[in-house]
């Protein structure tokens, strides 16, 4: 079988594969813009104590490694799910959820970053006007935090998405586990993981055209950090 | 001449009683009391660091003072009960460093509070954006963004911005000082027109020239206290108080005179 037969032959199993990774970096990307957004707000808005439990959770996700944090949803919390008369997750559920844990933790320190960058007198001003603070956040803060936010956006979007192959700690056939398997099964190792590391490549490189398209279409003159900083 | 133009002065539209206000040590404000009439244009002048700012931030409580009271009409704005953002919309005030919206055109930045405070719709208030736009002469700069405007024109779009909402005063905290000196004109044109187009305002500021030529009153503050107010013809002519005029002629040496007479 030429390499080319072998891709061909291969192909159904990783593209099934890569939808898995790609369900993974979607809701990972998105679950933990949410609560990363949140997160974020309660660091540099809330109460002291609130956001020093925020701080907490964030320094505890990026300080101890993915894969911990997958088994432990999948291995760990399973006894406690059972007692309060709850299914165990499945391996994708499983995964989702921790890859959008993680990726909060590192969105929040994003989105405080930009938040702290923009001067304090956008908000004075906004309130002067006789917005509540919710408003001024909505309407005058987190619009400026989220264009400047979405450079290192980018990048956490591509981490996440190469990151989303520590699941295959919990069985979960996404992309690099269908290499390996393959690999195992047909002894052609070289070839198959070639191939998913050029898949892997093309979805990466499409995405960052499409993020820096975005940030294109969303660029509003003065508001990046690097004409901030000239 | 730089006697004081007879204006007709309304009411008090606004009672600042014994305002005291202290960041960490440093006592800035120790009890300032004024009134200010409807229609009427005080200026506030004094050596940097005596608290002009202070008060100006302590009236609308974007810096809540520690003590005294402050009363717009018969509405006790200092009131724990009083809703602040109601009465803050009704204040206008025009910042140093101007902080216009950096993520918005010169129009929206005007539109903003009408559209998310006074809940207009949204083409009345881009309508009446643009109204306030052509008063400060700015209508051709709509669509610019912050970055893309001088100093001036910003501070003439945050000035507009103030206007749109229908404020029943506005408060300058140093509106030329952050301007190069070129610029610094077209700002006190557009603030003399408002001053004698009858709206009420407060503006601290070191410009001799305006504070002469435009204030119904002045304000002389020193250490955090009011040492002197009088019109501009007593001030600048025979000032009750020593050190009124020994600032008043430090200041002309500094900077000469700005206007003739």
């Amino acid at each position: 079988m030429t390499t080319f037969e072998f891709a061909g032959s291969v192909l159904p199993r990783f593209l099934s594969a890569t939808v898995i990774t790609l369900e993974l970096t979607a809701v990972g990307i998105s679950g933990g813009l949410i609560l990363g957004l949140l997160l974020g707000l309660t660091r540099v808005y809330a109460h002291r104590a609130l956001s020093t439990v925020a701080n907490v959770y964030i320094q505890f996700m990026r300080g101890t490694p993915l894969v911990i944090q997958v088994l432990v949803i999948y291995f760990g919390l399973p006894p406690y799910f059972h007692a309060m008369g709850l299914k165990p997750l499945n391996p994708l559920a499983a995964g989702c959820l921790a890859m959008a844990l993680n990726s909060a933790a590192y969105q929040a320190e994003y989105i405080r970053g930009a938040i702290q960058a923009i001067s304090s007198g956008q908000m004075q001003a906004a309130r002067s006007m006789g917005m509540t603070k919710l408003q001024a956040v909505r309407h005058v803060i987190l619009p400026q935090a989220l264009r400047i936010v979405l450079p290192s956006w980018s990048n956490e979007v591509i981490y996440t998405l190469l990151y989303s192959s520590t699941v295959y700690f919990i069985t979960l056939e996404d992309l690099s586990f269908a290499s390996m398997k393959v690999a195992a099964k047909t002894g052609r190792a070289l070839e198959a993981y070639v191939i998913a590391g050029v898949m892997y490549l093309v979805m990466v490189v499409f995405l960052s055209r499409l993020l820096a398209y975005a940030e294109t279409r969303l660029r509003i003159p003065g508001l990046s950090l690097e004409e901030r900083s000239r | 001449m730089a006697a004081a133009r007879e204006k007709n002065l309304g009411n008090v539209i606004l009672r600042v009683e014994g305002l005291h206000k202290r960041y960490g040590k440093d006592e800035v404000l120790k009890g300032v009391s004024f009134e200010l009439r409807r229609g009427e244009t005080k200026v506030v002048i004094g050596p940097s660091g005596t608290g002009k700012s202070t008060l100006l931030r302590c009236i609308n409580q974007l810096s809540v003072p520690d003590q005294g009271r402050v009363w717009l009409e018969d509405i006790e704005i200092t009131h724990a009960r009083t809703n602040i953002n109601h009465m803050r919309a009704q204040i206008g005030f025009v910042f140093q460093d101007f902080n216009l919206f950096s993520h918005l055109t010169a129009l929206r930045n005007v539109s903003l509070g009408l559209v998310k405070v006074k809940r207009m719709r949204k083409e009345e208030a881009l309508a009446r954006a643009r109204q306030e736009l052509a008063r400060v002469g700015l209508v051709a700069k709509a669509d610019a963004y912050p970055a893309e405007l001088s100093g001036g024109q910003k501070q003439r779009v945050s000035i507009a911005r103030a206007l749109a909402m229908d404020p029943k005063l506005i408060l300058f905290d140093e509106p030329t000082s952050a301007l190069d000196p070129e610029l610094i004109g077209e700002v006190l044109e557009v603030m003399t027109h408002l001053a004698e187009s009858g709206m009420t305002m407060i503006v601290v500021s070191h410009e001799m020239g305006f504070a002469r030529a435009v204030a119904d009153r002045i304000i002389f503050m020193e250490g955090g206290g009011i040492l002197e107010e009088g019109t501009p013809a007593e001030m600048f002519t025979c000032p009750r108080c020593e050190r009124t005029g020994q600032f008043l002629r430090k200041i002309s040496e500094l900077y000469g005179e700005t206007e003739n007479g």
